[in-house]
Formats: C-alpha cells, sequence, structure tokens
C-alpha cells in the first residue's frame, strides 16, 4: 500500500518535471523569437486557452486521463505561461501608460483565451455536459 | 567549468519551479479562494527581482530567473482561476483576485528592488 502511494508520488513529480522543462523552454525559445512582453503575452494568452480547454474538458466530458492533465497542465502549460516576467516587464516600461495597456491587455486576452477554451470544450463535450 | 546549452538551463530549473509550484499549490489551499496561486506569483516575482537588479550572470538569470520563477509564477493557472470565480457568482472575489495578484507581484518586485539596493549599496 504505502510503496504504491511512493510509486505514485514519484510518478506525478516526473510527469511534473518533464511537463515544466518543456514548457519553460518553449517559453524562452517564444522570448527569444518575440522579445519583450509581446513574446510574454503570446505564452500567457495560447497557454491560458489551451489550459481552458483542457480543464473544462475535464469538467464537462471527462476524456483525457488524469495522467494526461497532470502533465499537461500542471506542468506544460503552466511553466509555460508566466506571472513573474509579466509583472516585470511592467515595472520595466518606460510609460506608465504602457504599464496600465501591458496589465490590461494582459489580462483581456488572458480570460478571453480561458472562456475560448471553455467553448471548444463544449463543443467537443457535444453539449451534454453541465 | 562547461559552458551548459540554454536548454538545459532553463529547463532543470523550469521542472524545479514546476514541482515547487505543484508543492506550494497542494500545501496553501483557500475555501474558495485561490491562494496557492497568488503565494506562488508573489514570491515568484520577489526572487525573479532580486535575481534582475543584483546583475546576476546569463547562466544565473537562465537558471533561476526564466526557468524556476518563469514556471514557480503561472499566468493560465491565475486566469483560470478567476474565470472560475465569476462562474461561482463570485464576482467580487474574482476582481479581487487580479487586483491582488498585480499588486503583491508588483511590490514584490518593488521589495526585491530596494532590498538590492540596500544589500548592494
Amino acid at each position: 500500500m504505502h510503496d504504491t502511494r511512493l510509486l505514485r508520488t514519484i510518478e506525478a513529480a516526473t510527469l511534473i518535471g518533464i511537463g515544466g522543462f518543456a514548457g519553460s523552454n518553449l517559453r524562452y525559445l517564444v522570448a527569444r523569437v518575440i522579445p519583450g512582453p509581446g513574446g510574454t503575452l503570446a505564452v500567457n494568452v495560447v497557454g491560458s486557452f489551451v489550459l481552458g480547454f483542457v480543464l473544462y474538458e475535464a469538467i464537462y466530458a471527462g476524456v483525457l486521463a488524469e495522467r494526461t492533465r497532470v502533465v499537461v497542465a500542471t506542468g506544460f502549460l503552466s511553466s509555460l505561461t508566466t506571472y513573474s516576467t509579466f509583472a516585470l516587464q511592467t515595472t520595466l516600461l518606460a510609460e506608465p501608460v504602457w504599464m496600465v495597456a501591458n496589465v490590461l491587455v494582459t489580462y483581456c486576452l488572458g480570460f478571453a483565451g480561458v472562456l475560448a477554451g471553455r467553448s471548444l470544450a463544449r463543443r467537443v463535450d457535444g453539449g451534454t455536459g453541465e | 567549468m562547461i559552458p551548459l546549452d540554454p536548454a538545459y538551463l532553463v529547463g532543470t530549473g523550469g521542472a524545479l519551479g514546476a514541482l515547487c509550484r505543484t508543492y506550494v499549490g497542494r500545501h496553501v489551499e483557500g475555501e474558495t479562494y485561490p491562494l496557492g496561486t497568488l503565494a506562488v506569483n508573489v514570491l515568484g516575482s520577489f526572487v525573479l527581482g532580486l535575481v534582475t537588479f543584483a546583475g546576476a550572470g546569463e547562466e544565473i538569470v537562465l537558471l533561476l530567473g526564466t526557468g524556476a520563477c518563469g514556471s514557480f509564477t503561472t499566468f493560465s493557472s491565475f486566469s483560470f482561476e478567476t474565470v472560475r470565480l465569476v462562474e461561482q457568482g463570485e464576482s467580487a472575489a474574482a476582481a479581487a483576485n487580479g487586483a491582488v495578484n498585480l499588486v503583491g507581484s508588483l511590490a514584490a518586485i518593488g521589495v526585491a528592488w530596494l532590498a538590492v539596493r540596500i544589500v548592494l549599496g
């Protein structure tokens, strides 16, 4: 019993670690191609959209396996997106108006991404859930 | 020292950051309010501020800043949880979540800047 739990913990940690390794590298790659707040905005919006889809799919249909959700949602997507770099880049913008704009655009598009992921999950579900 | 490929530095930091975020998420839980995400976002912003303002070398920035802090903090979970609060009729809590994450993270970066100035002069 105890051995099974330990093994499951190690399995989950390994999956989260692999997801984190891949997610952070994809974010780094995007930042090299689109430097500054633009690249951070791109990963945050795309990551919010895919996370919205994965987690609402779990709520509505539950087709994806728990293991898939761990590696994709907890490991990969949460590591692809970042709040700290978004906050730091906001403070380093030259004009206060750009700071406000960066926060508003990131928040609005991030929430819109989650909602878009939700409607995609509802479509996949075929309208039977919730 | 053997020069390390940025992918290994970012990825190793990213794996550690993701594991630490999961650990905090499991141990810091609000009843309805997503406290775990707030905790990692504020703490991660503070450490990223320290690494940035202390003028750390490129490899440390990649490992700790881009990798560990970037993965420890999360925007996707933050936006999902905020939308979820609105869905559950907790619009005030959702607005508070957006504001507290922002103000907390910006304040943490400010504190990091001050701390570096005090220590390094």
